[in-house]
């Protein structure tokens, strides 16, 4: 459910495959499915808090993982991508079938969903032929009652040969009798048959013969029916031989009789004139079929995708003329809320933790302790903290969870059908408006969320632009920046009106890049055509506005809290130095920005803003905090609680507006975070990839601020 | 029958049954996976603005593919 403290930041870079159990007796449990089938809620309703890692609905891209308790047993469940196939012809196809074949799960839950239950069975039934201890957790149910749909569970449950078990997971409803078949199917107590599908003759005698040899020959723990089909496919078995060899440490490809007996079993098909892509096309077909027959038997409904009323919203969010001015209302919605919401929270946090510095002093006036200590702790460290908490905090405890909500409403799909004919003209993945929405949250979950995107090329396109939309970090300095330049404070309607137009366009703006940027390096350095894709639009969702209220405002406050802790403190603490200790006359901070500034001005920036950007290396929530903390350090105003107060200071400071459209270009374009950087080197495992995702943004950036002063300047308009 | 018809040129709400694939490799494989198997009944259900992608009913689910994708669907 939206972005958690662990799934950003440094936690993301995680493994795949850690799954430690704790205590020898805990059991590990997979679980899988399709996406947007609900399996994160089924996941965090199981787990409660309890969770290593948190995930973004529907596409969990790294695993996460949580322990359940249930009758004095410890669970751990592992949250897999979620994904259609176990065919490996996606990073998170092999992901999930890896952790299947080699991650030891005690048992596997593949989680479907009621209302489109055909579209699930072809996991299901190709998880059955993996593993043996096979669940299948049909969630909402409530929608399927909804919609009049009937399923008939006992007739599934004697087809599949697994345990087949009715939840609505957001109700919470079904879980326990999840789990005690579960616990079961561990204990022992129940047994499973999972259903093979079976194929026509000279198919069945390739496959039984290799099969057969696969029992004798080998030794590890791997469905040998399964593995014979695979190895017969040719398709992916080359990648599934090195993870043969290096999760079991046996090299199949070495064994002779083995490879003899693959020889043998394509003569067999060869001999029937059978070609080893229609084996292929059969047995995916075979697996399509046997699920259609499967449902068709253990399914009543009247109801129908086409009538239902998600076509007439689909209609309004996707059509050709309701589509895209749609999309523009709901982002200026959500920008008015933002920018309305945080306005009186903001100032009430200012005055109290500002209240709070005073008390402080007053503190270590009393103490006696000297002027140096007081000014680290205090002039340093605590007030950088209360500018990020005040000033920072508010917007973006009030995007988050507002974006949340369109997300689990199911729209970005609809987003992604919309822009994919600009990112298929730019020879892009149409899925890349999926990634660069989760950048809308967090840049280092955009990054690791291009996982999704199968083409290599389209993949690194997508990860080097992601940096183009302005995450929850930077929207409060374009908001700050807004309300104070443009429109007063933003407290009136129309100033409101304005400022949400404005940080629009700037979006827009962001958005625009990013398509100019991937036709570029289409054309240059990642040359290709655009690579197929499927996007699936799934079912409309009532949101669960409490849980998304609650979890993301608890979430993202600890997160933010936490996060300018570690790196808002020390940042106030070096700027507090550097403000304080002199080289000559001169302080080292005004040292510095004093050589950042003829570069600086020719960017209309001055060099404290862009020693801000670089202190705000490590996070772009601390920028502006770091830019009055520097300018008050050498300035005459003390007090400051409100934004009024801050544009003074700035303008004191020699601002003009060209000053804050150009901070706001360039914090829109400029290099990513620490954090960033660092997930786009563990994603792209290249240095050269990394150092491009840092220039292009920068050098962009630095051309656009720089032909915006020029104009102008040129023309006289400052 | 006009055999050289496919996924493309259905009209929005018009319905067919795929006949063949001519797409290879992994494109193939998924089109697969989505259920676009011989037999399989598919519904035209929407446009984009542009005419390119197109949304699908697919054994249940709707599913939005590009043209060039969509061509390499025969269907009668």
């Amino acid at each position: 459910m939206g972005l958690t403290a662990k799934s950003t930041g440094a936690n993301i870079l995680g493994n795949h495959f850690e799954v430690k159990r704790t205590k020898d007796n805990d059991f590990i449990i997979a679980l899988g499915g399709n996406p947007n089938v609900g399996k994160s809620t089924v996941f965090n309703a199981l787990t409660g808090l309890n969770q290593h890692t948190g995930n973004w609905p529907g596409k969990t891209v790294a695993n996460a993982q949580g322990t359940h308790q249930y009758k004095g047993d410890d669970y751990i469940l592992v949250d897999l991508p979620g994904t259609y196939s176990l065919m490996a012809h996606s990073t998170e196809e092999e992901i999930a079938r890896d952790f299947l074949l080699f991650g030891g799960g005690d048992a596997v839950i593949i989680v479907c969903d009621a209302t489109c239950l055909e579209r699930n069975m072809n996991l299901v039934l190709q998880t059955t032929e993996i593993h043996s201890k096979v669940i299948v957790c049909i969630n909402l149910m409530d929608e399927a009652k909804k919609k009049g749909i009937e399923i008939d569970f006992i007739g599934l449950e004697k087809q599949l040969g697994v345990p087949v078990i009715p939840v609505s997971a957001r109700a919470g409803k079904g879980l326990d009798l999840l789990m005690e078949k579960v616990r079961g199917l561990i204990k022992g107590s129940i047994t499973t048959e999972p259903k093979t599908v079976h194929y026509f003759t000279p198919l069945e005698e390739a496959i039984g013969f290799l099969e057969s040899v696969l029992h004798t020959e080998l030794d590890i723990p791997v469905n040998r029916r399964w593995l014979a089909i695979r190895l017969l496919e040719q398709e992916s078995s080359s990648s599934l031989l090195s993870e043969i060899h290096e999760y079991l440490n046996y090299n199949l490809s070495k064994n002779e009789l083995i490879a003899e007996a693959i020889t043998d079993a394509e003569n067999i098909l060869e001999m029937s004139g059978v070609s080893i892509e229609q084996f292929r096309d059969e047995v995916t077909a075979g697996i399509i079929r046997e699920a259609e027959k499967i449902c068709k038997k253990n399914i009543i409904s009247v109801y129908s995708v086409l009538t239902d009323r998600d076509r007439k919203i689909d209609r309004l969010l996707t059509s050709k003329i309701t589509g895209i001015p749609v999309m523009l209302i709901l982002l200026c919605g959500i920008f008015w809320l933002t920018i309305t919401g945080s306005n009186y929270p903001s100032a009430i946090i200012a005055k109290g933790l500002f209240w709070a510095q005073e008390q402080l002093t007053h503190f270590f006036v009393w103490l006696g302790t000297p002027e140096w200590v007081h000014g680290v702790i205090v002039l340093g460290i605590y007030r950088v903290l209360a500018w990020v908490v005040s000033v920072m905090l508010p917007p973006m405890a009030i995007f988050f969870p507002l974006f949340t909500l369109l997300e689990d409403y199911g729209y970005l799909p609809r987003v992604a059908f919309n822009l994919d004919h600009q990112f298929r003209k730019c020879k892009a993945c149409g899925k890349q408006a999926l990634t660069m929405c989760m950048g809308f949250g967090c840049n280092a979950a955009g990054v690791v969320g291009c996982r999704i995107i199968d083409s290599p090329r389209e993949r690194l396109i997508a990860i080097i632009t992601n940096n183009f939309v302005p995450c929850n970090g930077r929207f409060p300095t374009l908001i700050a920046i807004i309300s104070m330049f443009f429109v007063g404070t933003a407290t009136g309607f129309i100033d409101r009106a304005i400022s949400t137009i404005v940080l629009t366009g700037i979006i827009v703006l962001g958005v625009m890049l990013t398509f100019i940027i991937s036709r570029f390096l289409s054309q240059t350095i990642l040359k290709g055509e655009p690579s197929s894709f499927t996007l699936e639009l799934p079912p409309y969702r009532t949101p669960q506005f409490g849980k998304v209220l609650v979890r993301s405002l608890f979430d993202r406050t600890l997160f933010v809290l936490g996060r300018a802790v570690t790196v808002a403190a020390p940042a106030g603490l070096i700027i507090w130095v550097m403000a304080n200790v002199s080289i000559g006359n001169k302080s080292i901070l005004a040292h510095s920005s004093g050589i950042l500034n003829p570069f600086a001005n020719l960017l209309g920036l001055d060099g404290v803003i862009l020693l801000a950007f670089i202190l705000g290396f490590p996070a772009n929530e601390i920028v502006v905090p770091i830019m009055i903390m520097a300018y008050m350090s050498s300035g005459t105003i003390v007090e400051l609680d409100s934004l009024k107060e801050l544009k003074i200071l700035l303008t004191d400071n020699g601002w003009t507006w060209v000053t804050a459209v150009s901070t706001m270009l360039f914090c829109l374009i400029h290099w990513p975070c620490s954090t960033t950087c660092l997930t786009i080197k563990k994603e792209t495992g290249s240095q050269k990839w990394t150092a491009i995702s840092i220039a292009i943004p920068t050098i962009i950036g630095i051309i656009v601020c720089f032909i915006f002063t020029t104009v102008v300047r040129v023309f006289g308009l400052v | 029958m006009d055999k050289k018809k496919s996924l493309v040129n259905l009209r929005e709400g018009e319905c067919a049954r795929v006949t063949y694939l001519i797409s290879n490799g992994a494109m193939r494989r998924r089109l697969q996976d989505i259920g676009l198997v011989e037999g399989t009944l598919v519904q035209c259900v929407q446009k984009n603005f542009s005419g390119d992608p197109t949304a699908y009913a697919i054994r249940g689910a709707i599913i939005a593919l590009r043209s060039e994708d969509a061509r390499d669907v025969y269907v009668s």
